[in-house]
């Protein structure tokens, strides 16, 4: 394949001291990929698989899965190795490729690519999108901007540099322009650009940085919008499964006869995981469901309930190590937190269609590929996994959940057992008691105040059982870091990212992992979720000990200038320690993480029957935000997940079984317990790219903790603090 | 087959289903109509919320014989030719993020304006707590439903 290599690009320094590599694949229209170290495919493993003649790829698929192509008709389709799931991606990789070409935003089109091997990292997770993206689809569009304006100049007979772009055309000085769309198949026969191909500096930005609406708010609010099972797929049949009363339970044995004689009942089947019934709607195959006589296995986790997984939770906890010298007083804080589902408004679900060896997915999976590969293997195909296409479908919410891919490997299994598509939905039910679950954890930190109120240690030891990252720690781990690390411990992610970001002397943070057979997941901010909370809700602990204004304390010990900025910002914004009515306090927390910092400040009543959050402010420095509207959104998502975490919903592990069932019972906030305003305000320290989905989370819920203690004289150790049934 | 006879998005529909099924399903099932989703099936997160007869109501349990002969609205129909003040108002705030619960939160809301013009915080927080967003993007619900009354007001289609 004739993939024209170009030197590498630098990308301006002062966005990204990274270099990317792009090159122009070849095409009948200009098409730009770009590289950055492995997250994208190398010209050779991109060559290879061209030739290959893709199984599951055809050749022109092959070219499109790059990064950024220009039809004839003027649009421009980026193509990213990413899911949409709500986190405004598709908009802000619009916006950053529209700002490099200099083309109108609603003429760039955002495509999720297939599962396919040349993307190593394909996930969608741990706050890596823009991070990790940003600086290659900027050097791609950049480039293809530099190949649009030389074959203009070839065309008049200009020079290049006399040339000018915007809104998707080349112009020149006497007047004459030429749409990109007329230029495309040019452009792609320019051997080396005439002008630089340098991204632009971000003070020349003029539509990343600028609070943007979605790209697909239109298709969203007219019910346009396609998610997995609002997809036509031919002759799918609606299929539900009987799933085990227990987690991970398994078939015993079944009987169909009744189920199978009800109405509209194509076919019941058994799987690993439970019993599918397809019929002609979903509400004849739940009825068939509730018809099917099944004997289960009990799960491994049968014996176990809440009770007994906190006490074998405390019991790793062990004896105090040795307080460092001079220790006066060592203060000592133990914090229960629940198992949590991530409960996205659209359950687990999969269409499938297996035919031969040939398999079609599509799915709102956060990772395609590791979907590709569970799929292969469940149909016996683990050596070809690219007779498995997967075909990655805008998703109701992921949060975590959706690297796992239970709902594809189960509608695999029933479309070729049933010899006909299906369309696979989990229940509302389903999704919450067989969900792969934030863990639950204990804690214990402890604080070693010495002489004169100085702060000599500070000693955090966690029980979180063992985090599933079934997906993958190499792929994980070269988002974070951008280096190729082995096989990975959960031990070492949490050493990786749990961070003190105090001067606080002696410190030292230990997981002990424990292993309890109840799925697990990542979350939100992942061990963040807990350590850091229960860290920032006792750094407030040791404020009332040494008898020290919380802000004060945080803002003489934090080491980080980028914490002092978004802390002096929400202290002012917020007012902190303004006069307030009895009952109703102020907290605050700080968290930086995944290159971001930022500070909550909320307000909480407590005077009437439940608690109520009066306001929430947040200062946020993540670096440049593309799209400041969309990360004001993830900000104001998460401080909403924190509430409802804090205050009001966790699972319970009755025998094995999770407890609650839908949102009736997980009690995840409705609008009549969010206040008026979430206001986020920017704090802006240089032009990195920092991480926002998952940064909202943890420094939230302490603050509304601290707010708590503040409010009652008591520091909450135990969430969801409204636990009615524990 | 009984077959069941009645307006959906301003057209005659007549399905035949072999048992009374939750209207939900005649919608996504039989007759394709996608917008309202499925969150629970059991009426507590709204997201299959569409009109009856020009009342919030719920699909998922919604027998199909308790619609025949009347006027079912999904957010397929709530726009006609253009957008509703109430989408306009979602576009505006940029209310969306996965979406999913938005058609339903729409239609509840467009319920609320036609029974309340000027509802107050406490009367939209009332009605619309009701649904369920994930996402938590209740602050800018809230302000786009107060964004579209303003509209409808201005407008004089608001009572
Ligand atoms: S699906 Fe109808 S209320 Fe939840
Ligand atoms: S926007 Fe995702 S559930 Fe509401």
């Amino acid at each position: 394949m004739a993939d024209t290599l170009k030197p590498d690009v630098a990308v301006s320094g002062r966005v990204d001291r990274r270099r990317f590599l792009t090159w122009v694949v070849a095409s009948p229209t200009l098409m730009v990929a770009a590289r950055l170290g492995l997250d994208v495919p190398s010209a050779s493993a991109a060559e290879a698989n061209a030739t290959g003649a893709g199984e599951a790829v055809t050749s022109n698929e092959t070219a499109l899965d790059l990064y950024i192509a220009i039809g004839s008709d003027g649009r421009v389709l980026a193509t990213l190795p990413r899911t949409e799931m709500g986190q405004g991606i598709t908009t802000g990789v619009a916006m950053l490729v529209a700002e490099e070409l200099d083309a109108g935003l609603g003429s760039v089109e955002v495509r999720s690519a297939d599962a396919d091997p040349r993307w190593l990292i394909q996930l969608t997770g741990m706050s890596s999108t823009m991070r990790y993206l940003a600086g290659p689809l900027r050097a791609a569009a950049a480039d293809a901007r530099a190949r649009l304006v030389t074959a203009a100049a070839h065309r008049w007979g200009v020079s290049a540099s006399s040339l000018s772009t915007a809104n998707g055309e080349v112009i020149a000085p006497d007047g004459r322009r030429a749409g990109y769309g007329e230029l495309a198949q040019d452009a792609a026969g320019v051997w080396l650009p005439e002008i630089s191909s340098e991204p632009k500096d971000p003070s020349a930005y003029t539509v990343v940085g600028q609070p943007t609406g979605r790209v697909d708010a239109r298709d969203i609010v007219t019910g346009a919008a396609r998610y997995t099972l609002d997809l036509s797929i031919p002759g799918a049949v609606p299929v539900v499964v009987a799933r085990p009363p227990t987690l991970r339970g398994s078939l015993q044995s079944f009987d169909a006869s009744a189920a199978s004689a009800m109405p509209g009942v194509v076919g019941v089947v058994p799987l690993p995981t439970g019993v599918a019934v397809a019929a002609q709607t979903f509400a004849q195959a739940l009825a068939a469901r509730d018809a099917l006589r099944i004997s289960w296995t009990l799960g491994p986790a049968s014996q176990l309930s809440d009770a007994d997984i906190r006490i074998k939770l405390r019991d790793q906890i062990g004896p105090r190590p040795l307080a460092p010298l001079f220790t006066l007083k060592t203060l000592e804080g133990r914090f229960d937190f629940p198992y949590l589902a991530h409960a996205p408004m659209e359950t687990q679900s999969c269409v499938a269609s297996v035919v031969g060896n040939r398999a079609e997915i599509w799915s709102g999976v956060q990772d395609p590929k590791f979907a590709q590969r569970e799929v292969a293997a469940a149909l016996g195909w683990a050596l070809t996994p690219q007779w498995v296409t997967v075909h990655p479908v805008r998703a109701g919410g992921g949060f975590g959940r959706r690297f796992f891919t239970e709902a594809p490997v189960e509608a695999a299994l029933a479309s070729r057992a049933l010899g006909r598509p299906v369309k696979l939905m989990w229940t509302r039910n389903d999704d919450m008691r067989h969900g792969h679950y934030r863990p639950a954890s204990h804690h214990r930190v402890l604080a070693y105040i010495g002489p004169f109120g100085t702060i000599l240690g500070w000693h955090h030891r966690a029980a979180i059982p063992t985090v599933e990252f079934p997906h993958g720690y190499g792929d994980l781990v070269t988002a974070i870091f951008g280096e190729l690390l082995p096989e990975l411990t959960s031990a070492l992610f949490f050493t990786l990212t749990q961070h003190v970001p105090y001067h606080f002397g002696l410190v030292s943070q230990e997981l002990r992992e424990t292993s309890i057979p109840i799925p697990t997941a990542s979350f939100r901010s992942v061990f963040t979720s807990q350590v850091g909370v229960a860290n920032e809700i006792f750094v407030d602990q040791l404020a009332r000990e040494l008898g020290r204004d919380p802000v004060a304390l945080r803002r003489s010990q934090l080491k980080s200038n980028r914490l002092k900025a978004v802390l002096d910002k929400v202290t002012l914004e917020g007012q902190w320690g303004r006069p307030l009515p009895p009952g109703v306090a102020q907290g605050v927390a700080v968290l930086e993480e995944w290159d971001s910092a930022i500070a909550h400040l909320v307000e909480v009543d407590v005077t009437g029957a439940e608690p109520k959050v009066l306001r929430v402010v947040i200062a946020a420095d993540v670096g440049l935000p593309i799209n400041p509207k969309s990360v004001e959104a993830q900000l104001q998502g998460a401080a909403v997940d924190a509430m409802s975490t804090t205050l009001s919903a966790g699972l319970h592990i009755d025998a094995g079984a999770v407890r609650e069932g839908s949102f009736a019972d997980y009690r995840w906030l409705r609008m009549k317990h969010i206040p008026a305003e979430i206001r986020v305000h920017f704090v802006r320290s240089d032009d990195r790219i920092g991480g926002v989905g998952e940064l909202g989370y943890p420094s939230a819920a302490a603050a509304l903790a601290n707010a708590l203690a503040r409010a009652t004289g008591t520091m909450p150790t135990r969430f969801p603090i409204l636990d009615a049934g524990a | 087959m009984p077959a069941y006879h009645f307006t959906l998005n301003g057209e005659a529909v007549s399905v035949e289903v072999a048992t009374d099924l939750p209207l939900l399903w005649v919608l996504r099932d039989v007759l394709g109509v996608t917008g309202p989703k499925y969150g629970c099936g059991v009426g507590v997160c709204g997201a299959c919320t569409s009109h009856l007869d020009g009342q919030a109501f719920r699909p998922c349990i919604q027998p199909v014989s308790g619609v025949v002969g009347r006027q079912v609205t999904t957010i397929e129909g709530l726009g006609g030719e253009g957008l509703h003040p109430v989408q306009q108002a979602w576009i505006a705030e940029d209310v969306a993020q996965c979406g999913f619960c938005q058609p339903g939160q729409i239609m509840a809301a467009v319920g609320l304006l036609s029974q309340n013009p000027n509802p107050s915080d406490a009367e939209i927080d009332a009605v619309m707590s009701e649904n369920v967003c994930r996402c938590g993007t209740y602050v800018r619900i809230r302000a786009a439903i107060k964004r579209a009354a303003q509209a409808l007001r201005d407008a004089g289609t608001g009572g």
